[in-house]
């Protein structure tokens, strides 16, 4: 008997494309994608039940479809899409609540995956090299995204000790780069000039948005709670990135980026957050032993990879042939 | 071609009797020739046998003529360029009178290869030109902390070894204590106002041990625009224990100066007085990853600048630890942050063995002082030593 999977945040590229993959697999038997607006793409096999996970619906919904295995990947990087700081805030980290306490409910879940993310390390100049699973954050995320998240893992760590019997796997995944993936980074990278912050080379670690699949899968139909990190091997940094990627970049003071970034993010140009800031001026690295000692997980894309492929995907007629792998 | 100037030549010479064949001197191309020119065009078989190769004249540069030609000249030039003008810039029109001729410049570019990167320029040539192209692709490696090997070594390295051979004179002892492979721990003093030594030593390490030193810095050099990314570039990462316990598990040779700003800040009065060694992290790093401690003494740095004043206030408004004042800076601009050139000795001490300890030791906090305090008497008796042994400060 294979799997019954509910998937949230189906309505996001990311999270429909996970369900279709995870439709495909066959120890995996049926797929619910669970959204408050329908999927715009194509889901395949996966059955769409609209829903709010910030209500309780979401408990009847494992209870009639017997879910067996949770995966979480509806928390929102920014506010762009859902309208609002206040009801990214509330998508997330009330919607999570809601989820776990349905979870908690359920008799039927035994398993737990939650898509996080390393932005939850923060950044900063007193980062070390690498962070490990065990690190938190030098100093407190105070707004945003890095918030969200962090709380949100707070209450998933407390539900994995009031009900132990549940396997929870935490993916903590770096920035996830690839030919479909909309992101904040992703965007940055699409400008025409990008604004870098002077005098600072940050570390970038990236994670292919196929790898991301396959880790979720790979955690949805194995049984390996804990944290991880997840990320692709090696480095880049911002200035081998952007001359990898052949556009030109201009430096500036940190302030004068700060600035930037809100003006485009009013103008809806890009969305530039506060913590993308820290980010391309400090950078973050993430150690991924834990991955492949514990969760068994091996990335088929590096950092540099990764980054290749996303330039494919940018200006594919430019840089066919140019003979970079 | 030869022809026509054959032709020509042959034109005027009856023209001219005792002409330049209409363009005296080096065919620079003007109607008029300047004096030092008609001192140049010679007697009136000299332009026959020019003009065949006006190219070659042309790159010529101006020879100083032989005197004895010149005598006879002024008087017949004055009135000969009216009369062969028309003749002269058929002549020359088709080859290039200005400018150096492309072999010339080859053979220019070729002179400069050799004398710029040695016999075996071409290889040379070529790498710098992968080097450049690689650095602008962006097709180069950096490592977990940034480390980008090639830019240090090409770059960094080249710049910091004329400061190191000419002006400091670094003196390198003990070399035979640094391990050729695995982690390493080098504990130096620090001074000098501004971190040199450490820089000092990143280039003895790598030109005489042939290894990479891997800087711990303060969390403030990772604060600062540039410099920051200068030292994730050059291999520095921050002094934290993970990061210290990580690079030395990964077998590198880590650089770390206990004493921090307290260190490189002291006052001159204080020179060669080893200040408080931290807390001991590094003991702590050592001792858990079972590397060996090695003790550094560096003479002749606190002598670059030495600190005979500070402006509390300021530094605390710009959020750093001090301001330097020397006798020369802030008084003499620029000028002023010129090190002075003493002489420097480093010594690589006897290595402190760490593996004969429990890594559960490091949790002893008697353990670690004892040895954070045998790091720096060790460090503090050889600098008494090495300052004995010199003769003068800049010699």
């Amino acid at each position: 008997m294979g799997r019954v999977v509910l998937v949230t945040g189906i309505s996001r590229d990311i999270g429909r494309r996970f369900a279709r993959a995870a439709a495909g697999d066959p120890s995996i038997d049926r797929v619910i994608g669970v959204d408050v607006v329908p999927p715009r793409g194509d889901i395949g096999d996966v059955s769409f039940v609209r829903a709010d996970i910030r209500n309780p619906v979401i408990a009847k919904v494992l209870a009639k479809e017997d879910v067996d295995t949770v995966v979480h990947m509806s928390v929102i990087a920014t506010p762009g899409s859902a309208g609002g700081r206040g009801t990214m805030k509330e998508l997330n980290v009330i919607g999570s609540m809601q989820l776990l306490a349905a979870c908690q409910k359920s008799t039927t879940v035994d398993r737990l995956v939650v898509k996080s993310t390393t932005t939850v390390y923060g950044s900063s100049p007193r980062d070390p090299a690498m962070f490990t699973e065990d690190m938190g954050p030098k100093r407190l995320p105070s707004s945003g995204y890095a918030k969200d998240v962090f709380e949100i893992e707070g209450y998933v760590r407390g539900f994995a000790r009031r009900r132990p019997d549940v396997d929870v796997t935490m993916i903590r995944a770096a920035n996830v780069i690839g030919p479909h993936v909309s992101s904040p980074l992703t965007n940055y990278f699409r400008l025409p000039v990008i604004p870098r912050v002077l005098g600072f080379d940050p570390r970038l670690q990236f994670l292919h948005e196929d790898d991301l699949m396959r880790v979720l899968r790979h955690a949805a139909t194995h049984a390996v709670p804990g944290t991880f990190n997840v990320a692709g091997d090696g480095l880049l940094t911002l200035a081998q990135a952007v001359r990898r990627l052949g556009t030109p970049s201009v430096a500036m003071p940190r302030f004068a980026v700060g600035r930037l970034g809100a003006t485009m993010r009013q103008a809806r140009v890009s969305d530039f957050s506060p913590e993308q800031l820290g980010f391309l001026t400090y950078g973050r690295g993430v150690d991924t032993t834990r991955m492949r000692t514990d969760l068994g997980f091996e990335p088929a894309f590096t950092t540099a990879e990764a980054f290749s492929d996303f330039i494919r995907a940018v200006a594919p007629d430019v840089r066919e042939g140019a003979g970079r792998a | 071609m030869p022809e026509e100037a054959q032709r020509g030549s042959g034109e005027d010479a009856v023209v001219i009797p005792i002409g330049t064949g209409g363009r005296p001197g080096r065919g620079t191309g003007s109607a008029r020739p300047s004096s030092a020119a008609r001192n140049l065009s010679s007697a009136a078989r000299k332009p026959a046998a020019a003009r065949p190769r006006p190219a070659a004249a042309a790159a010529a540069k101006p020879k100083p003529a032989p005197k004895k030609r010149a005598a006879a000249k002024p008087a017949v030039q004055t009135e000969a360029p009216p009369q062969e003008q028309p003749a002269a810039a058929s002549l020359h029109e088709p080859t290039p009178r200005t400018g150096i001729p492309v072999g010339d410049w080859l053979a220019a570019l070729q002179g400069a290869a050799l004398e710029v990167f040695g016999d075996d320029w071409e290889r040379r040539a070529a790498e710098l030109m992968a080097f450049v192209r690689r650095r602008l692709e962006g097709d180069y490696e950096v490592d977990d902390y940034g480390f980008d090997r090639e830019l240090t070594e090409r770059f960094f390295m080249a710049a910091l070894r004329p400061v190191a051979e000419k002006w400091f004179r670094l003196e390198v002892r003990g070399l035979e204590n640094i391990p050729a492979e695995g982690g390493a721990l080098v504990v130096s003093n620090h001074s000098g106002t501004v971190p040199l030594d450490g820089l000092m030593t990143m280039l003895a390490v790598h030109d005489k041990a042939h290894r990479s030193l891997r800087p711990l810095g303060a969390d403030l050099v990772f604060k600062m625009p540039i410099i920051s990314s200068l030292a994730r570039k050059g291999g520095a990462t921050l002094a934290c224990v993970e990061d210290a316990e990580r690079m030395l598990s990964g077998g590198e040779l880590v650089g770390v100066w206990p004493e921090g700003f307290k260190g490189i800040g002291k006052p001159f009065s204080e020179r060669y007085k080893l200040q408080r060694f931290g807390r001991g992290g590094f003991v702590s790093a050592a001792l858990r990853t079972g590397v060996p401690i090695i003790p550094l003494s560096v003479v002749g740095a606190e002598e670059i600048y030495p600190l005979v004043g500070n402006v509390p206030s300021l530094a605390r408004l710009l959020g750093v630890p001090y301001i330097p004042i020397t006798p020369f800076f802030p008084w003499l601009g620029p000028l002023g942050m010129v090190p002075l050139p003493s002489k420097w000795i480093l010594e690589f001490g006897e290595p402190i063995r760490t593996d004969s300890y429990d890594a559960g030791e490091a949790e002893d906090p008697m353990l670690v002082f004892n040895v954070t305090d045998q790091v720096r008497e060790t460090i503090q008796h050889t600098l008494f030593d090495l300052l004995r042994e010199r003769d003068g400060v800049f010699s």
